[in-house]
C-alpha cells in the first residue's frame, strides 16, 4: 500500500501552528458499517478526520457514538457544523463541539440552501469573526468565491475551505481557475472540501497548488470505501507532487523526443 | 412516600426536545446513568448554557422547567 510522500518531496503544512503531514483528512459519515468507516480512513493515511454534532438518541444503543469506533488519540478531530442554517446556530455547535474536550478547531458551515447546500457567506463571515474571537481555530467551509475568501481570512479564518463542487455531488473540480487564484492570493492554508468524486479529481485539485483536501462521500459511497481511500492518498499524493514538480508547457504543436539527425540514409 | 405525594414531588423536564415527568430530586448524574451514558462521552447543555464541569453533574439536580440538549460526535463530512 502507499506510503506518505517522503520528507525530501514533500514538506509538512500548518494550520494554526499545528503541523500536518497528511493532505488528505477525510469525513466519518455515511458508511455502511463503522467497521468499513475504520479501514477506510486507515487506508487514506489522514490524521485529521471530521465529526458532527448531535443529539444522543437516549432509546437506542450508546453504540452510536463515533467515538466509540475511533481513537481520539490517534486521529484529530475536526467538529463541524453541518446542518447549521444561521450563524447563532452554527456558534452553537461549535461551542458544543468545543466542551467535549477535545480541540478548539471547528469545521465552520453556515448553509444558506438545502437544494445545494451552498454556504451562506454573510452568516459565514459574522460567524467566523465571532468564533475566531473567542479562540476557536475556524476552517471556514465556503464557496469557490476569492472576495469571500479574502474576507475569511481578514475574519480570523486559520484556514480557508473552498468547494470544488457541491456537497456530496463527486462532480469534481468545477473551477480550477477559481481555486487557483485563492491559493494565490491567500496566507492561510485553502483545503478544498467537497465536491471530489473520484481520484482523478483529487489529483487535479491538488495540481492547483492546494494545501489539502477534505473528502467523505467520494469514499464512503464508492463501491470500495477502502480501495478509494488507498486511491485517493495515491491522487492526493500524486497531484500535490506534479504541483511541485511544475507541468511543462502546453504547446499546440508536437516536438519530437528523439533526435531528429543521425537518420539511415543522411 | 404515598403515590399521591410521589406523583405531587414529579417535576417537568425537556431532554433533547422530549417532554418528561421525572422525580424531584434526580441529578443529571442519575439521568445520564439510566440512559447508560458516559459523562465522558457527551456535552450537556442545560437551558442553553453548556456544563462543561463534568465532575458537578451527580451534584446538580434537575429543576421543573429545564430544558438539556445532550449531544456526543456521530460521522458527518
Amino acid at each position: 500500500m502507499a506510503t506518505t510522500i517522503s520528507p525530501a518531496l514533500d514538506t509538512a503544512f500548518t494550520i494554526a501552528s499545528r503541523e500536518f503531514r497528511s493532505r488528505l483528512m477525510v469525513g466519518t459519515g455515511k458508511y455502511a458499517s463503522n467497521e468499513q468507516m475504520v479501514h477506510a480512513i486507515e487506508a487514506s493515511g489522514a490524521e485529521v478526520v471530521t465529526v458532527a454534532v448531535r443529539r444522543v438518541d437516549l432509546d437506542r444503543s450508546k453504540e452510536e457514538g463515533v467515538l466509540h469506533h475511533l481513537d481520539p488519540e490517534r486521529y484529530f478531530l475536526l467538529a463541524n457544523t453541518a446542518g447549521c442554517y444561521d450563524a447563532d446556530e452554527a456558534i452553537r455547535y461549535a461551542r458544543l463541539a468545543r466542551a467535549a474536550g477535545f480541540n478548539e478547531w471547528v469545521k465552520l458551515e453556515v448553509i444558506g440552501d438545502r437544494e445545494t447546500l451552498l454556504p451562506d457567506v454573510a452568516g459565514l463571515l459574522e460567524a467566523t469573526r465571532t468564533l475566531a474571537a473567542e479562540g476557536f481555530v475556524v476552517l471556514a467551509y465556503t464557496n469557490d468565491d476569492l472576495i469571500t475568501a479574502l474576507r475569511l481570512e481578514d475574519a480570523g479564518a486559520a484556514a480557508v475551505m473552498p468547494l470544488a463542487s457541491p456537497i456530496g455531488s463527486g462532480l469534481g473540480l468545477m473551477n480550477p481557475y477559481a481555486i487557483r487564484t485563492i491559493k494565490h492570493r491567500l496566507s492561510v492554508p485553502v483545503i478544498v472540501d467537497a465536491g471530489v468524486g473520484t481520484a482523478s479529481d483529487a489529483c487535479l485539485t491538488m495540481e492547483q497548488g492546494v494545501d489539502g483536501i477534505l473528502m467523505n462521500t467520494a469514499l464512503a459511497a464508492a463501491d470500495d470505501p477502502v480501495r478509494m481511500a488507498a486511491a485517493m492518498r495515491l491522487g492526493v499524493d500524486a497531484g500535490r507532487l506534479a504541483y511541485l514538480a511544475g507541468r511543462m508547457p502546453r504547446r499546440e504543436v508536437a516536438v519530437p523526443s528523439s533526435p531528429t539527425s543521425g537518420m539511415l540514409g543522411e | 412516600m404515598t403515590q399521591t405525594a410521589a406523583q405531587r414531588a414529579a417535576i417537568t423536564v425537556t431532554v433533547n426536545g422530549d417532554e418528561r415527568s421525572i422525580p424531584a430530586g434526580r441529578t443529571l448524574g442519575d439521568l445520564l446513568r439510566e440512559h447508560d451514558l458516559d459523562p465522558r462521552m457527551v456535552v450537556v447543555e442545560r437551558n442553553r448554557e453548556i456544563l462543561r464541569d463534568r465532575e458537578r453533574f451527580d451534584r446538580l439536580t434537575l429543576e421543573d422547567g429545564d430544558a438539556l440538549e445532550i449531544v456526543h460526535f456521530v460521522g458527518g463530512g
